[in-house]
């Protein structure tokens, strides 16, 4: 999605910060195990919690939107690469 | 020895901390707010961050107050040599800002736990465990949600074998057991230390329990913890 503005395009960028896989992650246990499961959902075999970030930035196109928001995570420690892996994407996330 | 206590928008052991570091004979505290920049300047024999919400929690505990000024300047006194504890929120703090491995990620209960625990001191040779003995079982306090240190596997792997957990959730013989876990945390570890053993942070609170009559074993065993800062610049010990 890009809107135009005086100083260039704006862009949604979608940061999503998730635990590494085999880093468990106990909200996302707890919705399966006592709600999902419980409520007779038998084929959802995982959910994993995480943290979502959207965010609003201008870029002269989608790449540089992306590239600039990977450069703001990576150096100000949004996530923590010891446990937390971090997908940034141009957009929204579908449903949002 | 002047000791400078960092307080944060959201410390809230802050004051406890500055309490308990007045009871100890040779030391005297400084009260440093997270953006006064005389911390650079001041001849600080240590720095202490303290337990609490800093910036509410926000983004993920510790990780907005891991890019304060302050930090920007315990980094650089850090790698000088400069002892640095971080208690509690203080350890998320040290943890965020890459001066200690690991994350401190939801207790595996998603509670917050807050309740006395025994410890087992694991490393003497940091400036807070200096007056301890190796495998002494400590009684201490934990208030947190988020204490479960986590490390990818073969990085934990390392971190026991370079000897830089320093403290350890234990029961009261000073056994690891999994029911001595409050956390879920990996390796049953309360607090690490830095390569150099100047950078420390646990999970219990010290400075909750520098007075016998508050501890339930009746052992000031948190001054202990304290006052070793003394040992190594040879001050006295409270």
């Amino acid at each position: 999605m890009a809107l135009f503005t005086t100083k260039g395009r704006t862009f949604e960028v979608s940061v999503v910060i998730s635990n590494k896989p085999g880093v468990r992650e106990p909200e996302g246990e707890t919705i399966l195990h006592d709600l999902v499961a419980k409520s007779g959902f038998k084929q959802v075999e995982s959910i994993r919690a995480g943290k979502y970030l959207r965010v609003k930035v201008v870029a002269p196109d989608p790449a540089s939107a992306r590239k600039l928001v990977e450069k703001m995570c990576n150096e100000l420690r949004i996530f923590n690469p010891a446990a937390h892996s971090c997908e940034v994407s141009i957009g929204r996330v579908p449903g949002q | 020895m002047r000791v400078a206590v960092i307080r944060f928008p959201g410390s809230n052991c802050d004051l406890d901390m500055m309490a308990a570091l007045r009871m100890i004979k040779g030391v005297e505290p400084d009260l440093v707010w997270h953006e006064d920049v005389s911390l650079g300047r001041e001849d600080y024999g240590a720095v202490i961050l303290p337990g609490g919400f800093a910036f509410a929690d926000r983004l993920r505990a510790g990780a907005i107050a891991a890019n304060s000024p302050a930090m920007a300047t315990v980094k650089r006194l850090a790698d000088r040599g400069l002892p640095v504890l971080g208690v509690c929120n203080g350890f998320q703090i040290l943890v965020e800002s890459g001066l200690l491995p690991g994350a401190l990620l939801r207790n595996s209960t998603l509670k917050f736990v807050c309740k006395w625990t025994h410890v087992r001191v694991e490393n003497t040779r940091t400036p807070f465990t200096s007056g301890l003995r190796e495998g002494q079982v400590l009684s201490m306090p934990i208030a947190h949600g988020e204490g479960r240190f986590f490390l990818p596997h073969a990085e934990l792997a390392q971190l026991e074998r370079d000897g830089l957990v320093a403290f350890r959730y234990c029961d009261a013989s000073g056994r690891p057991t999994l029911s001595s876990n409050p956390t879920g945390t990996l390796h049953n570890i309360a607090g690490v230390c830095n390569k150099a053993g100047n950078v420390v942070g646990l999970m219990p609170h010290p400075e909750r329990a520098v007075e016998a009559l508050l501890s339930p074993l009746g052992h000031p065993d948190g001054a202990v913890v304290l006052s070793s800062i003394l040992v190594k610049s040879g001050g006295r010990r409270a």
